[in-house]
């Protein structure tokens, strides 16, 4: 069943097109992973999806609502939800009020919110830094706030910017296993990641865009080894050297 | 937790029972202590805790002096649904200039410079009206009497800012753990992630705007019926908008006590080196202490003169557990 539908959504920035006509479908409990060179336009894809940014054209379906033209707000209360690559915690209040905010979107007492969001920080590991700043916690755990204040929302349809960027291999794997957890409770993940290892183990599918337009499209292993995907990432001279 | 709120209990009952040991100029810095923190603590929920910084806040105690005034001389109604009435007004006034600034996207200095500019139109529109005194300004004719919100001796006054004061960090207080208390809260920090995850700023700042204005208002009436005497420029001017913000932010922005402490170290600092510098060419001289004292909060103290105390109170009676 399709969760989430982009249809040639398009968007421009003066003369450049970071967006050009990308389509793609998200289904339940998938992952889809987005990667890319830097600068390919995967940041502005999320930015484009979650209302942050107006698109230029294009249309966006989340189950039976049109969600093209929403703002941020609306387009999480139907259920997407988002974390930033650039981390954007509540600085100033605890770890779990971060959540707490999230979860008092569709539970507007308090007291069961609460609960619910110091559920989500355990299970994304942040339990014993529950009363701490959020100020106070390292980039690493920064990440993982990030997605604890997302999940809080409860959406249908995930969208993670690049959460395990700067992570030790043992943090990656941690976080590998939270998202496929994540997966598996039904919800459909939209993966924009550089670390390849958690783009192979996690994704069902994997589109590539360079220059805001899709170059390729398919199950992992077999992209990793498109030689116009080695040429985006590596020159044309390497595209020819491995093939 | 228990602790503090036995102590604050407990300076409560002495602020209770201290008309009874002070003459009438004592209690008239103390009436200045309630009135000016209840104010800071107004202006603390649109900005320690929204963060949308206003510099024109005197606009709502302009326009609940007013109103009030107006109302009570023209249809004699008294202040104390005036009071409401003004309320009500300043919430009109602040859902359009929150729709302008909201819904276009001002955000920092020019949100900031809009509200300046609310506050100077007004004053100068009520310069202009005759119906209010224009530039004269209105002298309240005394009748003393529960009625008419006026009353011999500064005790009912005393009273009545209290509660006032009281009653402000009880809002606060509230709003803090709610819904819409936590919504501002996520509003300040970051309103583009706050939307993220949910969060309708849009609605929500308009809403702290409002309870804002309302309780700010409230002081409006306060004032006119403790001085008797409204004038544009001391009730809508810069000054006034100016002098409100500086407790909240030297006590502690965004806390509900905050404002209060500030009040406490602040108001009687600036009225009695006002007496205290008022002659011999020395006129103004507490206004530099002002800046003095700001300075060294802002430089050393960033998040107020609360959070050391209560760092420092905590050592000595432990708060926390």
């Amino acid at each position: 069943m399709t969760l989430l539908k982009a249809t040639n959504i398009r968007k421009q920035f003066g003369g450049l097109t970071a967006v050009n006509d990308l389509s793609f479908q998200l289904a339940k409990n998938e992952i889809l992973g987005l990667i890319g060179p830097n600068g390919a336009g995967k940041t502005t894809v999320f930015n484009c999806l979650t209302g942050l940014l107006p698109m230029d054209a294009g249309q966006v379906h989340l189950e039976n609502n049109t969600i093209t033209g929403l703002r941020p707000h609306q387009i999480c209360r139907l259920g997407m939800a988002r974390t930033f690559q650039i981390v954007r915690p509540f600085l100033n209040i605890s770890v779990l009020d971060n959540a707490i905010v999230g979860a008092l979107m569709w539970e507007k007492k308090p007291a069961i919110a609460r609960q619910l969001a110091q559920e989500i920080i355990d299970f994304v590991g942040l339990g014993p830094y529950s009363n701490e700043l959020a100020e106070s916690l390292p980039l690493p755990l920064r990440k993982r706030l990030e997605l604890a204040k997302a999940m809080a929302t409860k959406p249908k349809a995930l969208l993670l910017d690049e959460v395990m960027a700067g992570l030790t291999p043992t943090e990656v794997d941690e976080l590998i296993r939270l998202i496929d957890e994540v997966r598996h409770q039904g919800v459909g993940v939209l993966l924009i990641e550089h670390v390849m290892r958690g783009v192979m183990a996690l994704s069902d599918r994997v589109i590539v865009i360079n220059n805001g337009t899709e170059i390729a499209q398919g199950n992992p292993e077999d992209i990793v080894n498109e030689v116009c995907v080695i040429e985006a990432y590596l020159g044309k001279e390497y595209a020819g050297a491995v093939c | 937790m228990k602790r503090l709120y036995v102590l604050l209990a407990f300076i409560l009952l002495i602020l209770l029972v201290l008309p009874m040991f002070l003459e009438k100029y004592t209690l008239g810095i103390f009436i200045m202590i309630f009135y000016y923190a209840y104010l800071g603590q107004s202006w603390n929920i649109l900005t320690g805790y929204t963060g949308h910084i206003s510099l024109g806040h005197a606009l709502y105690i302009g326009i609940g002096a007013y109103t009030s005034t107006y109302l009570a001389i023209t249809f004699g109604l008294t202040p104390w649904v005036g009071m409401i009435a003004g309320g009500l007004v300043a919430v009109a006034v602040a859902l359009f200039k929150g729709f302008l600034g909201f819904r276009f996207g001002l955000r920092g200095v020019y949100f900031v410079i809009l509200t300046i500019a609310f506050a100077e139109i007004t004053r100068l529109i009520v310069s202009h009206i005759e119906a209010l005194g224009s530039f004269s300004g209105i002298f309240l004719d005394f009748n003393p009497s529960f009625w008419n919100f006026q009353f011999r001796g500064n005790k009912p006054y005393y009273y009545i800012s209290l509660g006032m004061m009281v009653a402000s960090v009880g809002v606060v207080r509230v709003l803090e753990l709610s819904r819409i208390g936590r919504f501002m809260v996520a509003i300040r920090e970051d309103e583009e992630a706050a939307q993220a995850v949910g969060v309708n700023s849009f609605k929500y700042s308009m809403i702290a705007l409002s309870i804002s204005a309302f309780m700010t208002a409230l002081a409006g009436t306060f004032y006119a019926n403790y001085i008797f005497y409204l004038h544009p420029n001391s009730v809508f001017g810069m000054g006034l908008s100016i002098e409100l913000i500086l407790r909240p932010i030297i006590g502690g922005m965004g806390t509900a006590l905050g404002p209060i402490v500030g009040s406490f170290i602040l108001t009687p600092l600036s009225e009695m080196s006002r007496a205290y510098f008022s002659k011999g060419g020395m006129e103004g001289l507490h206004l530099v202490l002002y800046g003095v004292l700001a300075i060294i909060v802002v430089l050393f103290m960033r998040k107020g003169i609360l959070t050391y105390l209560a760092a420092g109170l905590n050592k000595i009676i432990r708060f926390k557990s």
